[in-house]
């Protein structure tokens, strides 16, 4: 239940009309990541949860409306961005120099 | 008891892989990490499947944990090294679970899997097979687990510590963000409840805080020395990890974990919740 589900693929059965998906994908030289963890932080940066990227190097988290951090970390290195999130669909991309 | 009797470094499993006596055992939920590779010799437990009772929510009887053991090759002596994904969560609540039903030697490896993936260390794909065993476990010992009864009657007296990130702790979200949000149980904490999250006692890598960290977080928080504490997450897990810090980390006495957690707690006709 708490087991992290495996990521990307498809919304079916999620309903964007209540959840507040946070979703994307992590890229480093040109190539998404596969296996890089990515930790959602919530506004006093405090953790809020953390998935393993798919070998699309996709990652999804089910929030709330405001404003999180998402933190990348991975043997290739690390990446951050803000993410203002709303109820629904929120995409974004974490690039890894 | 001390940190080096409860915990090992990578390294120091690295190193050990494959001497007699010791069995690694890797500890998911989703078993597919284990399957995609683990750490050479290492036999899985399914948090779900081999360590949930398959009708009741509850935790699978003495016998079928002595089974589950004898047919993994874990014997009584064997010093057990634990280790899994999501930093260690369901490791630590597999450690919990060892001593409860009475296992003499178990160690948890500092990082789990996120730690050993991110150093790039060796895993396999071979299939492991451990001759069986004829395991013997103890009644179990209820010193170190709470039910609900109790933890509605230690509110105000006892250190409650929920691990929940914060905002599962104010309710604006009702389970970890890696999780759809419907939930049936209503949303906030136990009152009185201290908010420790679990991420507070480790570092990014999954490898818990020095001792002097850790001592320091409880004490800033107002964890009360004299108290009996009770830890609780949304399911058990999460407050395993913290249980782990209190008793096994830092040798606090009288520690429980509410296995039941928010998911039993925020479900309950009556009790009464802070927001």
């Amino acid at each position: 239940m708490c087991g992290a589900p495996k990521q990307g693929g498809s919304l079916a059965g999620v309903d964007l009309s209540t959840q507040t998906v946070i979703q994307g994908s992590v890229w480093h030289d040109g190539a998404p990541v596969a296996g890089a963890y990515v930790r959602l932080l919530d506004a006093t940066d405090e953790f809020t949860a953390e998935v393993v990227t798919s070998p699309e190097g996709e990652f999804r988290f089910f929030a709330a409306p405001g404003r999180w951090t998402l933190r990348t970390l991975a043997p290739v290195g690390r990446a951050e961005r803000p993410i203002d999130a709303e109820v629904g669909l929120n995409e974004t991309t974490l690039a890894i120099d | 008891m001390s940190r080096s009797d409860v915990l090992v470094t990578a390294d120091w499993a690295q190193e050990h892989l494959g001497d007699p006596g010791i069995v690694f055992v890797e500890v998911d939920e989703d078993t597919s990490a284990y399957d995609g590779g683990h750490l050479e010799g290492a036999v899985k437990l399914d948090w779900k499947t081999d360590l949930q009772d398959p009708l009741r929510r509850d935790f699978v009887g003495r016998e079928a944990f002595e089974a589950l053991l004898s047919s993994r090759g874990i014997g009584n002596d064997d010093t057990v090294v634990l280790y899994g994904g999501n930093n260690n969560w369901f490791a630590a609540y597999a450690y919990w679970y060892f001593k409860l039903y009475g296992h003499r030697d178990v160690k948890l490896i500092d990082g789990g899997r996120k730690k050993w993936e991110l150093d790039g260390r060796p895993l396999s794909k071979e299939t492991v097979a451990r001759p069986a065993t004829t395991y013997r476990a103890s009644e179990p010992d209820l010193s170190i687990r709470a039910f609900r009864d109790e933890v509605v009657a230690s509110i105000g007296s006892k250190n409650i510590i929920d691990v929940r990130s914060p905002d599962e702790f104010s309710g604006k979200i009702l389970a970890p963000a890696h999780l759809p949000q419907e939930q049936a149980q209503k949303g906030g904490h136990v009152p009185t409840a201290m908010n420790i999250p679990w991420s507070k006692a480790a570092n990014e890598d999954g490898t818990f805080k020095s001792d002097e960290d850790l001592a320091k977080l409880y004490a800033e928080q107002g964890y009360d020395e004299a108290k009996p504490t009770i830890a609780y997450c949304r399911i058990g897990e999460r407050s395993s990890h913290t249980w782990f810090v209190l008793r096994e980390l830092l040798g606090k006495s009288d520690v429980k974990n509410y296995d039941g957690s928010w998911v039993e707690y925020g479900s309950l006709v009556g009790v009464p919740i802070e927001k």
